[in-house]
């Protein structure tokens, strides 16, 4: 048994610190504050080769291992969620859809498009009465010829109106339940295709999330991903490695905090001593790394797994619910710390509280993770 | 058309200095990093390789875990390294260190249209050395301080920044250039090529495979051979808070001049 990260996985550690540290750490506050998607730095992401860097070499990306891919995402998170959250949409859950069911011409248009090319990608699954239970999806595609005509909307998408490629699960047969959900991969300059709602959260404020909308949308035939009827599977399968960056990005917020709770309570002083030294202090700050060391090594393992091309549906699951939760209890606890100070912009806790909270609830709430690890248990 | 890079692993000094009890560097209990000026000297390099299709190989001398800095170096960009490391090569002072340097480059095989570029000068020693040292060892022209930087054929124009302004001069290939900050950003490594960088060759020279070059005396080489030897390191104790005085008058500037006389500084 081997805890020791590659050679590789090491360097991408040391790059993504230096990055984040020089050019996301400047910005987060901002970039929280004025609702900005990070722009720049994604462009500066796709030079360095994060963007997509699980796609394989022959097709454009850098054929990196999905520890690695957790690793730049967790790295990313510790100073902006908002970003890890681009990363983590763009590579896990449009790149890897692709990778995995997409034949050798999909593979061969997309791939390079969303690495080399700079295209965003994102992935449409929710829709107001499909959350949870995505099964209950009312967009609709029907074959017309050698096209689809795609009708519907899809609300909550990560990177909506910035993205360039969608995976989108759409009904192809309304009578056979999830049976009849097929996957598809359509472009935002497909006819018929348009933004709706930008949506105004309580946290992720870079991230670009929105409603698409698919009016009479024309998406060619050979854009079925997969088999026709398949779809539910295909996004089941994607969301169980989604699930791997949402971990890694949940670590990232929790790490992110814990050390800026180690360097101000070490630095104020309250009844003539720093509040590092009292225990109440030191024994929360040490339940704060406890947690941060079982996450990181739940989400590594579930990485491996999938790197190894392993069964991984439960570890995800238990790697995404543990650190999610582990990020808002550390949030809330560290934001108290810093007492009056935390709750003002003048400092990062706030901040990082709201944005660990949609941890527990995007791709699978708390309570879906506990269903699909029950599930994995033979009761 | 190649241009060898020489750089330097050296402590990390934004974080704590450790000095053993004999008064050297404790360099094991401290982070390290690649010198800083050495970055600008890779990027300088790594710019040149974009835009000429040139090959670059970064040259270390130090001990081997130096190795892990030159793969990070390999996944910036650059083609190949070499490490120069022996124990007759170790506590070297900056004379002693260009002649290995010098006799690893002559190693390595210049060109007439190589570059060899460095650092302005390691920030553990200060002291700006081993760079023009190692171009008086090669008998080619160097250029010191570069902070701008144009390859016309074999001719190289270069803006030298100096205390009070700038000195633009032209200079011909093979030759010697030390870099400095304003020149370039260095860039950070790539997902590609942190993922080829283990792929790409990495050369040890030891004291077998350069002994043989006139400038591998063993008179002249590693703390034996070293004509500066270092007496005591120390970190300087920490230096009071400054008296700001208020006030452009003559009464202040005649404080001032009172406060310069009693220390003896006027």
């Amino acid at each position: 048994m081997d805890f020791n990260l590659t050679r590789e996985q090491e360097l991408i550690r040391k790059m993504m610190k230096d990055f984040t540290e020089n050019e996301v750490k400047p910005i987060a506050a901002e970039t929280d504050k004025t609702c900005q998607y990070p722009r720049e730095n994604i462009e500066k992401l796709f030079n360095l080769g994060i963007m997509g860097m699980i796609v394989p070499k022959e097709y454009g990306g850098a054929g990196a291992d999905d520890v690695s891919s957790a690793i730049a995402i967790e790295e990313l998170s510790k100073q902006c969620a908002s970003t890890g959250d681009i990363v983590a949409t763009h590579n896990g859950l449009c790149c890897g859809p692709i990778i995995q069911h997409g034949t050798e011409d999909q593979k061969k248009k997309y791939l390079p498009m969303l690495t080399t090319g700079r295209k965003v990608g994102a992935f449409a699954l929710t829709e107001p009465n499909a959350g949870s239970d995505a099964s209950k999806g009312q967009t609709e595609a029907k074959l017309d010829g050698d096209h689809y005509v795609m009708n519907g909307s899809k609300i909550f998408i990560t990177n909506g109106y910035v993205a360039d490629v969608f995976v989108v699960f759409a009904m192809t047969d309304k009578t056979k339940g999830t049976k009849g959900i097929s996957a598809f991969i359509v472009e935002s300059s497909f006819p018929g295709f348009s933004v709706g709602k930008h949506e105004e959260k309580m946290g992720l404020h870079g991230s670009p999330t929105a409603e698409i909308v698919f009016t009479d949308c024309i998406v060619p035939k050979e854009n079925l991903l997969g088999r026709e009827g398949k779809g539910f599977g295909i996004a089941m399968q994607t969301l169980d490695g989604g699930r791997i960056g949402i971990a890694a990005q949940s670590l990232g917020i929790a790490e992110g905090a814990l050390h800026e709770a180690v360097e101000y309570t070490k630095g104020r002083v309250q009844f003539g001593k720093p509040i590092s030294k009292f225990q109440n202090t030191q024994f929360t700050l040490a339940d704060m790394e406890l947690g941060c060391e079982a996450g990181r090594l739940l989400t590594y393992k579930a990485a491996k797994l999938k790197s190894d091309g392993l069964r991984f549906t439960k570890e995800a699951a238990m790697a995404k619910l543990f650190c999610s939760e582990h990020a808002m209890k550390t949030t809330t606890k560290a934001l108290q710390m810093f007492g009056g100070y935390g709750y003002t912009k003048d400092y990062p806790m706030e901040r990082m509280m709201r944005d660990a909270k949609i941890t527990e609830i995007y791709e699978g709430t708390s309570e879906v993770q506990r269903i699909v690890i029950s599930a994995n248990m033979g009761l | 058309m190649k241009i060898i890079v020489c750089v330097k692993q050296v402590p990390d000094t934004s974080g704590k200095v450790a000095v053993n009890p004999d008064g050297t560097l404790d360099r094991a209990s401290m982070q390290t990093i690649t010198n800083p000026d050495d970055m600008n000297a890779v990027e300088a390099a790594l710019k040149l390789k974009d835009e000429t299709g040139c090959m670059v190989t970064v040259v270390t001398m130090g001990p081997p875990p130096a190795m892990g800095m030159l793969r990070e170096l390999m996944a910036m960009g650059a083609d190949s390294a070499v490490l120069v490391s022996a124990r007759e090569f170790g506590g070297s002072d900056t004379y002693a260190t260009s002649q290995i340097l010098a006799a690893a480059i002559k190693r390595i095989g210049l060109e007439p249209d190589d570059i060899v570029m460095c650092g302005r000068q390691a920030i553990d020693g200060d002291t700006a050395q081993v760079g023009p040292q190692i171009a008086e060892k090669l008998g080619m022209p160097q250029v010191t301080y570069v902070a701008e930087m144009h390859k016309t054929g074999d001719t190289i124009t270069v803006k030298r920044m100096l205390e009070d302004g700038y000195m633009t001069i032209k200079v011909q290939t093979p030759c010697l250039l030390t870099c400095i900050k304003e020149l370039n950003t260095p860039r950070y490594m790539s997902v590609a090529g942190i993922y080829s960088t283990y792929d790409k060759p990495l050369d040890t020279f030891n004291y077998e495979s350069l002994k043989d070059d006139s400038l591998i005396d063993p008179a002249t080489i590693g703390l034996k051979g070293s004509p500066t030897n270092i007496f005591k390191s120390f970190t300087p104790p920490l230096k009071g808070a400054g008296v700001i005085l208020e006030g452009d008058g003559k009464e202040t500037c005649e404080k001032l001049a009172g406060i310069l006389a009693e220390k003896h500084i006027i």
